[in-house]
Formats: structure tokens, sequence, C-alpha cells
């Protein structure tokens, strides 16, 4: 089957359906590929390029749309004003779509395109399972999204995101707070923190607190009992009591934050409206506000779509073509997104597609088939949180346990051995029987502290200290055997011994004891 | 008591002693190892006590159980009184006690008539008595002038006399010579107890000088060393009263202060004899390389924007802590720093601190769990994971000098190279050097900030910024 990929014409749309590597991806499938002439242009992708890929140039738009079994595109259908006629009339009877499509907004779009009998995928009804996620344009384009926001907050905003001490000066870090943690809120705050910015985050679903905080943001709770998760991992409308709290959170925010990006959105529902101009009016001179959802109608009050207004001294943001402001990387997403679905739909590689209506992923991306509108699908089954951008990373320390050894070289060793060996027998030579008897003891006892105590754990060092010195008192046994002379001054002396000893015993053992005490995991 | 009972209770005392040593290798037996020593200690004393050796009048055991019961007290208050960054001290002055009691057991037992032993025995016990009363006084002075260094009455820099090795030749040699005199003296029943008298005087000066002559940043080989003489001094005791308890337990306890002391040297990489010989530089070579460069200040907020935006902290605490009492604040920022989900980590030099193991004392009294507190060993591979080092109080420990400038007077001392991490913050009172007096070019470092201020303040700064 043909697939043909004409020029965006939607005004400021940059991104591309397909690219060379894309394209020979999908050739390889069995399809062939003809793309409109200068369609790649603004994500920077020439026309040869394409060529190189073996994709054929076709100048002529109408010729393009013509000889397509399969017309991918980015955006939905709209009027050609160039050749002023309606895309959908393009299409050739019997064709296939697969392009944005927003159903529930463009219900108009639909009965026209229904009326064409044509078969139509929507990529942005890709259901949210775990088998879906390489197909899933929404996710791709919102990761983009994020990141740009952030971007294009840093170029509006007036000072550094990181803090840095510098021979100039302080400079504070930016706070930045992003309303909404699904994929786009995530990559803000992935692109916020690299930056160096302090990010925090709220989402209504607690189930992202952990992906929060998994980027190393901070996760704003909010005290309140109420889950936000509706079904296929999308937020649901909160009740009015915790809408109340949390407003009450973001005006407290407001006041503290430089920018805020806010990714807010309920499928098939207007945005909620969460920054009132009370907000934007009590932040500070210079912040930025980012909102991911003005197509929707906006986050913000003050929100004017497609533009960056300025008011109250805040900037606020209002692009709804944030991917194709990042044309080459988007397309390049959009591209592979595309390749998967097509994948998909043509498990036998033989370049032709079946819609195959039992298959969870294409029944539920398929709005229209053959003229029959199938939208919207059943529920989807399992609900898929959306990944987490990135791993923790997970550090584990490797301590390599280095025990060097402790005896120094033998031949260091000698020479003592020697002396020590020659001094032994001089007092064996000399030394009486008794004397022979204590000192065996003595030796003995010397090697015996030694193997005892060379293991010792280097923290207890203190507290063996004071107990040897405890011990070291039993010198009080010395002056017991010599109290009881008939030599008063002895009986004295052997007195005060035995009171600073007893000092030392005391002393020695209880401070130990309080020491140990202390010593805790 | 029969005397055959009296010998098992003493070799049962000193099995309890030993448990007790092995019990405090480790942290998990070391409470019931001190419970074993005063087990020890009580059968010790009773079976004494009661073993016929103490009779005679209601006066002796009137001498006997008031000096036990005044000292046991003083002890006690002592020992529940003390602070735990005085605990050098502590031990510093007990070990003179012990230095005290062996002299004067010593003179009793020189001046007890009721000894008839005759020949090379009574040659022997002589010599003896002279031995364990040198090591005895050499144990208190040198402890006493350590307790004055410590507690900063005396001034922690080496007093080097000039000559000073002559000099202690010569107490060495009078020493010596004092004993062929008293020798002769005692064994013509002349006037011994001069020489003897003399030998105290000298060994009491070879104590201080000794001790006087060696750096602050040496004093827990010092302190160790003492240790080990008080043992010494016990076994010398023991020989002299010819009893075996004494003999075994002042060898265990000699034998372990000497190994404390090695492990110590080991770890400055400084022999024993030099450090004993005391001073840094003995051998005058090329200058030190000087320090130059800019310090670079940072102030209590910053240092907690540091620590909010770091993941991995490294604490080096130093003999500063202890001064500053800072350890509590510490742990309270570790405590804060750990519920944010940091990794934070103490990193122990094994001489920070006055004497062996201080730190870890003060951060156990601190409560900082002790499985996070390492040694340099198990750590100074890791410093390149560290985004932030906090040095409190440190200095000499962390100086790059010891391992790459040769000249440096602590060169190839092991050292917790802190700067391999992303910044060190350097707490400091002021600008001067360490206790080794030698220059830090840590302080200069691109990736260093210091800051200034009494520890124990700055930290509660820290603290307050960290909440807020």
């Amino acid at each position: 089957m043909k697939i043909g990929i004409p020029k965006e014409i939607h005004q400021g749309e940059m991104r591309v359906a397909t690219t060379p590597e894309a394209a020979a991806q999908i050739m390889k499938l069995g399809f062939s590929v003809s793309i409109e002439s200068g369609a790649g242009l603004g994500a920077d992708i020439s026309d040869e390029a394409y060529k190189e890929a073996g994709v054929e140039i076709v100048p002529d738009t109408r010729t393009l749309w013509k000889q397509s079994d399969i017309v991918m595109k980015v955006r939905a259908p709209e009027r050609n004003l160039k050749l002023a006629i309606e895309e959908t009339d393009l299409l050739s009877p019997g064709a296939c779509l697969i392009s944005f499509i927003w159903p529930a907004q463009n219900e108009a779009l639909m009965q026209k395109l229904a009326a064409k009998h044509v078969t139509v995928l929507a990529m942005d009804s890709v259901p949210r399972m775990s088998r879906a996620q390489k197909l899933d344009a929404l996710s791709s384009m919102a990761n983009i999204a994020g990141y740009r926001a952030i971007v294009e907050a840093a170029q509006h905003f007036g000072r550094f995101f990181t803090g840095q001490i510098t021979a100039a000066g302080k400079i504070p870090p930016a706070k930045v707070l992003v309303i909404g943690a699904g994929v786009a809120g995530l990559a803000a705050i992935g692109a916020a923190k690299g930056m160096g910015a302090i990010v925090r985050s709220f989402d209504t679903r607690p189930e992202v607190k952990e992906q929060i905080e998994s980027m190393d943001a901070e996760f704003l709770m909010l005290d309140f009992k109420e889950e936000g998760s509706g079904t296929g991992g999308y937020a649901k409308t909160m009740s009015k009591e915790f809408i109340e709290a949390e407003m009450a959170l973001f005006a407290e925010q407001a006041k503290e934050v430089d920018i805020i990006v806010t990714t807010a959105l309920i499928p098939g529902k207007p945005a909620p409206k969460l920054i009132t101009k009370a907000m934007v009016e009590s932040m500070k001179p210079g912040s930025v506000i980012v909102d991911l959802a003005a197509e929707q109608g906006g986050n913000c009050e003050l929100t004017e779509k497609d533009q960056v207004v300025e008011k109250h001294n805040v900037t606020i943001i209002g692009y709804t073509n944030l991917p194709s402001r990042l044309a080459n990387q988007s397309s390049q997403l959009y591209a592979t997104n595309l390749r998967h679905l097509l994948t998909e739909l043509c498990p036998e590689k033989n370049g032709v597609i079946n819609v195959n209506m039992d298959d969870e992923v294409i029944r539920g991306t398929t709005v229209i088939k053959e003229g029959n509108i199938t939208w919207p699908p059943p529920a989807p089954k399992l609900s898929a949180a959306p990944a987490p951008q990135t791993e923790a990373p997970a550090y584990q320390s490797v301590l390599e346990q280095q025990k060097k050894s402790i005896i120094p070289p033998a031949v260091k060793q000698l020479l003592p051995v020697i002396i020590a060996g020659l001094a032994l027998f001089g007092i064996g030579a000399v030394a009486p029987e008794s004397f022979m008897t204590h000192f065996t003891v003595f030796v003995l006892s010397c090697f015996v502290g030694y193997q005892v105590i060379w293991n010792v754990s280097h923290s207890l060092h203190t507290p063996l200290m004071s107990v040897t010195n405890a011990i070291s008192s039993i010198i009080v046994i010395g002056a017991l055997v010599q109290i009881s002379t008939s030599n008063s001054t002895v009986t004295i002396l052997a007195g005060v011994a035995i009171l600073l000893a007893a000092i030392n015993i005391v002393g020695g053992f209880l401070v130990t004891r309080r020491m140990l005490e202390m010593f805790r995991k | 008591m029969s005397h055959s009972l009296v010998t098992m209770s003493y070799i049962v005392a000193a099995i309890l002693f030993i448990l007790s040593l092995s019990g405090l290798s480790n942290q998990e037996t070391a409470r019931k190892g001190n419970y074993y020593g005063m087990l020890g200690m009580a059968i010790a004393i009773i079976a004494t006590t009661l073993g016929g050796s103490v009779i005679g009048s209601l006066n002796v055991y009137g001498i006997l159980i008031g000096a036990l019961l005044i000292g046991g007290t003083i002890g006690a208050r002592a020992a529940l009184k003390v602070e735990m960054t005085q605990m050098p001290e502590l031990v510093a002055i007990m070990h003179s006690l012990v230095g005290m009691a062996a002299v004067l057991v010593g003179y009793a037992n020189f001046m007890d008539s009721s000894i008839t032993i005759g020949g090379v025995e009574k040659t022997i016990h002589e010599m003896e008595i002279y031995i364990g009363i040198l090591i005895g006084a050499v144990t208190f002075s040198g402890s006493v002038i350590a307790f004055g260094k410590l507690s900063e009455k005396i001034s922690g820099k080496p007093m080097l006399l000039p000559g000073r090795h002559w000099f202690n030749l010569v107490l060495l040699i009078a020493v010596i010579v004092l004993g062929y005199v008293f020798l002769q003296q005692a064994e013509s029943g002349g006037n011994a107890i001069i020489p003897l008298a003399i030998m105290t005087g000298i060994a009491i000066i070879f104590g201080i000088h000794m001790v006087m002559a060696i750096g602050g940043a040496d004093m827990p080989v010092v302190i160790s060393m003492l240790n080990s003489y008080s043992g010494w001094a016990a076994a010398a005791t023991g020989f002299m009263l010819s009893n075996d308890l004494l003999i075994v337990t002042g060898a265990l306890v000699g034998s372990s202060g000497a190994i404390l002391s090695y492990i110590m040297c080991r770890a400055m990489n400084r022999h024993f004899l030099s450090v004993i010989a005391g001073g840094f530089g003995t051998a005058p070579g090329a200058e030190a390389a000087a320090i130059e460069g800019e310090v670079q200040p940072i102030d209590a907020e910053e240092t907690a924007q540091l620590l909010q935006a770091a993941k991995n902290i490294m604490i080096i605490p130093g003999y500063g802590m202890a001064v500053a009492q800072a350890q509590h604040t510490v742990n309270e920022i570790t405590k804060l720093l750990r519920d944010k989900g940091k990794k934070v980590r103490f990193g122990i030099h094994p001489v920070a601190g006055r004497m062996p193991g201080h730190m870890n004392v003060l951060l156990a009294e601190a409560k900082v769990p002790y499985d996070i507190v390492f040694e340099m060993d198990e750590i100074n591979d890791d410093f390149t994971n560290v985004d932030v080092s906090i040095v409190i109080g440190a200095n000499d420990i962390v100086n790059p000098s010891a391992l790459n400038d040769p000249n440096s007077p602590i060169a190839g001392m092991p050292v917790l190279e802190c700067w391999k991490g992303e910044t060190t913050i350097v707490l400091k009172r002021s600008m001067a050097s360490g206790y080794a007096g030698v220059g830090n070019p840590l302080f200069v470092l691109e990736n260093t900030r210091m800051l200034f201020g009494d520890a124990n303040a700055t930290m509660q700064a820290v603290l307050k910024a960290l909440k807020g």
C-alpha cells in the first residue's frame, strides 16, 4: 500500500509525520512511502534526505493525497487555504488517515470523514496500556512540551535557575511549581531540576508522589482525603472541597515561587482554572507562568491562547504548539510512534494494513472504520500509570573492605626479636625459680592481651581505654596486702593508694558504662 | 579463706578481666564486657580482704573501708558529671592516679620490714620495687601534664628544649646509676631511700619533659601510651609482691595500651619512637610549601542551600566539634537531612580528637546511629560520590599536603580526601593553623568554602536555615 505524507498546513506547525529513518523502517514492512515536497523543511529535513532513504518526493499536494492509500499527518485535516479545498476532500475514498483528530472536540470533522467512507486512526486516542506505550504520541509530545515549557520560561525569566555563589554575590535558585505531574509535568520537573531550580509539584493523583520524588522534586501534600485518579491513568474532576483546599495551596505557593508550569487536563473537558487573577497579582514581578493547557482554555484565568502576555508584571505563556517549537525532536518521536502503529497494523509485513478491531490497541485508536464512527471505544480495562521518566539512580556504594596487612615486613621484626631473645636468655641465666614462674605468667598475659585487643573496633577505643584504666587499678590489691603492718607509715601509704585506686575503679567502670549506654544503632 | 581459695578467686578475676577486654572489642558485647570487669574487680578485692592478708585492728579496717568509700564516691561523682567532650582529660587524670598508687605501693613495700628474703631473690625484689616506682612516677607526671594539655591549662604546642634528646639521655643514665647505688645501699642495709627518692624525682621530671615535648595532635598516642604505662606499673607491682593477678592484669592493660598506641601511630604514619621523642619535624628538611590563595567564605544560609541541593553528604568531625559541643546540633541536622532522604554519613579519622575513638563517643552521646559512622579506610574511596562534605573543626586530618607535599610535617599521614567531593565546607573559628601548626591548602581550593565562627553557633544557624 502507498503511504503519503503531506506537508502540514496548520499555521505555525513545523512538524512532519515521518523522518527518513522511520520511512526506511516503514518500507521494510512492505509499504511504499511518498512525501510532499518541502514537508520536512520545518523540522530541518530536506527532500534530499528523504530521497536518499528511498522516499518518493511528490511536488503536487493533490497528487500526493490522491495516490495514497494511507495518509499520515500530524494535525487533524483542515481547510487548505492555498488550494481552497478541505483536506478531507482530498482523501481518496476507502483510504486510511492516521493523525491527531481529537474526536471529542471535532465532531463536525468526524462526520465529514465518516461521510467519505474512510478509516481514521487517531493518534490522540491510543489507549493507555503498557503495550501501547511505544505508539503513545501524546506522551511523546507531552514530554517535549514539558521540556520546552521550561525552556520558554527560562527565556522570559530574568534570573538564573540554579543557585550560585559567585565572587560577585549570591544568586538564589529559582523556585518552580509544576501543577499536574503527568508526562509533561514530569518532563518539566526534570528539565527545571536539570537547570538547577528548586522544583515542587502538585497532582491530584496520590500515586504520582513517588514519581515526583523520583525526579528529586518536592511533592506538595494536600491534607485532604480524595483520590484523583480517573480511569486510564488520567485525572478526574475533584469535589468542591478538594478544589478549595487545592486553590488555597496554590495561592500560598504563588507568592513564593518564580515560575509556575501548569499541565492540568481532564480528558474531554475544558482545562480546570487553577491560577486565578488574584494569584497572578500576588506573584513576584518578573515571574513566569507557562500554561500547557492553553489549548483547552488554560489553567490560568489570564492565559491567552498562542500568546505571550505580560499581566501584573507576570509573563504568561500560552503557546499551544510547544512540541512544534522543537520540531525536529518531536517529528522524530512522532514518526517513531507512527511506525510502531504501522507495525501493529501490519503484523505480516506484507505492506497491507489490517485494522483488527479485536486488538485492544487498534480498537482504541480507530475512531472511524470504513465510514462508521467507532469512537468512543469501550473503556480500557487496564490502567497504566505513565512510566517515570528516569530511574532513581541506585547508588550502591561499594565499599571495598581493604584489610591491609597489619604486620610489618618480617625483616623489620627480626631485630627486636633477636634483642628480646638475648634479654630473655640473660634473665633466664640469673633469675631464680620463683621469678621465672611469675615471668611466665607475665609473658603469656602480654600475648593474651595482644590477641584480645588486636581486633577492637575503632569506635570503642575510648571505652576500652577507660575500662583498661579501671582494670589497671587492680594495683589496689598491692595496697590491700600491705595495709596490715605494724609500720604506721606503710599503713598510711597503703591507705592513700587504696583511696586513689578506688577513685579509679569506680570512676573508670561507671564512665565506661555511661559511654556504652550511648552507643545505639 | 584459705590461700588456695584466694588463688582460685584470682584466677576467676583474671579470666573475667580477659573476657572484659575481649567483650569491649565489639559493640554488641561491650556492655557485658564492662560488667565482667566490675565483677572481676569485686572478686579480687573481696578475696584479698578476706584472704588473711588484711588482719589487725579495727583501725586498719577503718582506713580500708574509709579509703574505699571516699575514693569510690569521688570516682562515681567524676564519672557521672564529666562531659563527654572531656573524656580525654578524665582518662588522663585517672592514669595519673594509677601511677601515683603504684609509687605509693612501691614505697610502702620498700619500707615494710616484715618481708624476709635474701640473696638473688632480694636483689630482684629491690629491682622490682625500683622499676615499679620508676614506671609509676613517669606515668603519674606524664598523665598530669597530658591532663593539663588536654584541658588547655598548658599550651598544646610542643615544648622543645634545646638538646632535649641529650637531656633525656642524661636522665636515663642518672636513673641507672641511682639504681645501682640503691641496690648497693639496700644490700648493705644503708640508707637506700635517698637514691630511691632522687630517682622518683628524676622520673617525674622525665614524665613531664616527655609529654611537654609532644604536640597536641599526637595526644591520642600519648594517652594510649600512658594507658600502657599504667598497666606496666601494675605488672611491676605484681612482680614486687609476687602477686600473679597483678601481673596478669598489668600485662593485659600494658599490651592493650601498647597496641592502641601502635594503631594510632599507624593512623598518622608516624613512627612510635618519633612521637615519643616529641615534636614535629625532628629532621630539619626543606621548608614546606607555603599556602597561597584566597579563601572563599560562605554563610550559614548558603550552607543550608548547598545541603538542600545535595544528595550525598559527608560530615567530618574534629576536635573543634568537641570544643564547641556541637555534636547535638550536628545530630539534629543529620536527622533532618536523613528525613529528607539524603544520604548522610560521618567520616572519622582515627586520630580525630584528642584520644582514640573520641569522635565516636561524642557522636554516640548525641545519639547518632553508629551504622552511619564510618572509619577513614571505609569511606575514603567514596568521596568522589559525595556532593557536600562538612568539615567541623578539623584541620590536619583533611590536609591534602599530607599526600602531595613531601616536605610537609605531616607528609605521608593518611587523611580524609574530602576535596575529591563536589564541595567541601570547612567550619573554622578563624584562619589559624591546626594543632600541628601546619597550613592547610584545602582551605584555598576552588571547591572549598569556609564557614567561620564557633562550630555550634554556626551549625545552629545552618539548622535554622534548613528548617526555615
